[in-house]
């Protein structure tokens, strides 16, 4: 993936950055609104991370509203120190995909950048997902392991669901309160977790190879084993 | 209230008097006549003064010309009636019939103020009933008033000088002395009243600046006393319910607000300067001992991660800081919507049910829909969610946690309450406090944010949080007000618009 980084800090760029490029996506860093502004116009990215304060002119809003009257549709993902709600809102209105306040772990960053680039093809109708021997008919809402039903409560059904649409990918903890859920709190407790391991019961342990696996410090991902 | 207007003359008398030994003697009074010339009491009573000034000028002007000016508008009609007429004669049948008409006039007497005189081009009268043609009277067509010597007596002469062909000079006038007493009559008791208008409005004026200074002196008294940092101070209200008054309540209301506010950040700052500064200092000293002990890689890369996770809680911390800060000021409401709690509170039993279950216990839920708020559902949320919270983190296995809610009266009340410790009753006030920890939580993980959250979030909504004794265990209840008018306010939307259609 064809990644920009529009951000002035330098040890927050050169963090990112490093941890983008051993991720295996393709970095292009620029440290001002303008040279950002003129790389996002002039070049074809697969997603864009925006600082929203940013030195030369043009703050990280105003560079995304050109872009945007240009046209421009690449996914943007705001990462700013600016945390408020009204921040928040004004940044995805101005057009932003999603919005990721300072201090941020570097799994979370890497996830919903990934996410994003995804977000674009999944809008195309699909009605059947399939993860290794894991089948999910979208229509039927039925769930099939080695062709085996597997019986699932209706938040199993759409936390498996997020999960399988974003399969091959880390999915964190935020991610799945924001997107199964719609909450957008940090709970103090394991609700998550404890969430995912009663979906694993259903899922994995009745069967010889799990799908599911918990990344260290970052959430979950789901794949097929024989690619790990 | 003629003490307090005198009050500002006696103030500066001294200044001037004492100017002449200050180092810059002509500067002082003059300084100080620009801040006097600044007070908007004094300019309000100015601009009274002149509004009342101007319109007893207009009303003398008006009147002066009703009656004074109409009497010497009716002399110079006379005037001109007979000039027409004379020159009408002269022109018919020369010098001659005009001298006769002139005689004739006299002696009818028709008017007996009436003066005619025609003179020679050497100014030798001819006839008429001046003797002399009067020596100021030169230029020609024009008015003029000035005494004359009429036959015996003096006269006020008001008149008219026309040249005639021929090189004659005819003066037409008439004898205004009484009239021109009468107008100065007028005139004298016009100024008069003018002058007692002048009088009435310095004291009207007086009287408003007095009002006006009475009235803001309470206010800026205040306002001072704030500035000089007692924030207690609040302005009296006078009890009539008047504008003044209403301002006053405004500003106390503001004052009130501002007050909490202060209050609000120093706790904050109290709070960071002692609860934040432990994990601060447990993270340096983690990352300070693994640079001087440890021993392999290992130790080291445990060290960091240990630190970062105490970062991670440092900036959870701060955040939670940030967020109550923020639904304190109030910005928040623009998130507000209808929504109903039912929805919400099964959401909230569905996530934490599974938690529940995992420490052996249950999360009972008792409502029944609807339950109409007008709210922000993110915030209910998480203050639903930090009670669960605590319900779980104090519950011993066995006793169900109750999530509640119905409706009582305007309110809608939440009800979460479990089988826990409890809270001592001495902390019960104390727990909504930033970072106030309960001794048998100590041990356990959490910020000591969760409760202010959640009061924090009640006080947004107009709502309040009530922490009683469940007998064991806590009983925390959120009381909001109901949205009564939910479904009417949507029906009724379109109602009014219709009639702009």
């Amino acid at each position: 993936m064809r990644i920009l980084l529009v951000e002035d800090d330098r040890d927050v760029a050169g963090f990112v950055v490093k941890g983008l490029r051993e991720a295996g996506h393709v970095v292009e860093h620029a440290a001002n609104g303008r040279d950002g502004l003129f790389m996002a116009a002039s070049e074809s990215f697969d997603a864009i991370i925006l600082d929203r304060m940013l030195p030369g002119g043009i703050d990280g809003l105003r560079l995304l509203e050109t872009l945007r009257a240009q046209e421009n549709t690449t996914p943007v993902l705001f990462l700013s120190a600016l945390g408020q709600v009204d921040d928040r809102v004004k940044g995805l209105k101005a057009g932003g995909d999603d919005y990721l306040t300072k201090p941020f772990v570097f799994a979370e960053l890497l996830a919903r950048v990934e996410a994003l680039t995804r977000r674009g093809k999944a809008d195309s109708v699909v009605t059947r997902l399939a993860v290794g021997d894991l089948e999910m008919d979208l229509l039927s809402r039925s769930v099939r392991r080695a062709g085996q039903k597997i019986d699932l409560q209706p938040r199993e059904y759409r936390l498996l669901e997020y999960l399988m649409r974003h399969a091959g990918q880390v999915v964190t903890r935020t991610m799945l309160l924001e997107g199964v859920w719609d909450y957008h709190f940090d709970p103090q407790t394991n609700v998550i977790d404890v969430h995912v391991s009663r979906l694993r019961q259903k899922v994995d342990k009745p069967f010889p190879r799990p799908l599911l696996h918990t990344v260290r410090n970052a959430g979950y991902i789901m794949r097929p084993d024989n690619e790990a | 209230m003629m003490s307090q207007v005198a009050r500002p003359l006696p103030a500066r008398a001294p200044d001037a008097a004492d100017a002449p030994a200050e180092p810059r003697p002509r500067f002082l009074p003059r300084v100080r006549r620009v801040k006097f010339l600044r007070s908007s009491a004094l300019r309000f009573a100015l601009l009274y003064a002149l509004i009342f000034g101007v319109s007893a000028l207009a009303l003398a002007i008006f009147l002066w010309w009703a009656t004074a000016g109409l009497l010497n508008r009716q002399v110079e009609a006379a005037i001109n009636a007979d000039a027409q007429g004379l020159s009408e004669r002269y022109q018919e049948g020369g010098l001659a019939a005009l001298v006769l008409t002139i005689q004739d006039r006299l002696a009818q007497s028709l008017d007996e103020n009436a003066i005619y005189l025609l003179a020679n081009a050497q100014l030798k009268p001819i006839t008429g009933n001046l003797s002399v043609w009067p020596g100021q009277v030169s230029g020609p067509d024009d008015w003029f008033e000035l005494p004359v010597e009429r036959g015996s007596h003096e006269a006020l002469a008001r008149m008219h000088r026309y040249d005639l062909p021929g090189g004659f000079h005819l003066l037409i006038g008439r004898d205004v002395a009484s009239r021109a007493k009468l107008r100065s009559l007028l005139t004298a008791g016009l100024l008069w009243a003018l002058l007692l208008m002048v009088v009435l409005g310095s004291v009207g004026a007086i009287v408003i600046q007095s009002l006006f200074r009475r009235s803001l002196a309470d206010v800026s008294e205040t306002a001072a006393a704030i500035a000089r940092g007692d924030l207690s101070n609040r302005v009296r209200l006078s009890g009539r319910g008047d504008e003044f008054d209403r301002l006053a309540e405004t500003i106390n209301d503001m004052l009130d607000r501002i007050a909490r506010l202060m209050d609000g950040v120093r706790q904050v700052s109290n709070a960071i300067a002692h609860d934040l500064r432990t994990p601060i200092t447990r993270a340096r000293a983690r990352l300070e001992d693994a640079a001087l002990h440890a021993r392999d890689a290992g130790d080291l890369h445990a060290a960091v991660e240990r630190a970062t996770f105490d970062l991670d809680g440092i900036v959870s911390v701060f955040q939670g800081l940030l967020r109550i800060a923020e639904i304190e000021v109030g910005s928040r409401r623009s998130a507000f919507a209808s929504l109903d709690l039912y929805a919400l509170l099964s959401d909230m039993q569905e996530l934490y049910g599974a938690v529940a279950e995992e420490q052996g216990l249950e999360i009972e839920l008792l409502a029944k829909p609807p339950l109409p708020v007008f709210g922000d559902r993110d915030l209910l949320q998480q203050a639903v969610a930090n009670l669960l919270e605590n319900a779980l983190k104090f519950s011993p296995p066995g006793r169900p946690i109750l999530l509640g809610a119905g409706r009582l009266g305007d309110k809608i009340e939440i009800v979460v309450a479990d089988g826990g410790c409890g809270i001592p009753p001495e902390d019960l006030d104390r727990v909504t406090e930033r970072f106030f920890r309960g001794e048998s939580a100590r041990s356990t993980p959490g910020s000591g944010l969760g409760l202010a959250l959640v009061q924090a979030v009640m006080q947004l909504h107009n709502g309040s949080l009530r922490l009683e004794d469940n007998q064991p265990g806590v009983r925390a209840v959120l009381s909001l007000p109901a949205e009564f008018n939910a479904s009417r306010r949507l029906k009724g939307a379109p109602a009014v618009e219709t009639p702009a259609v």
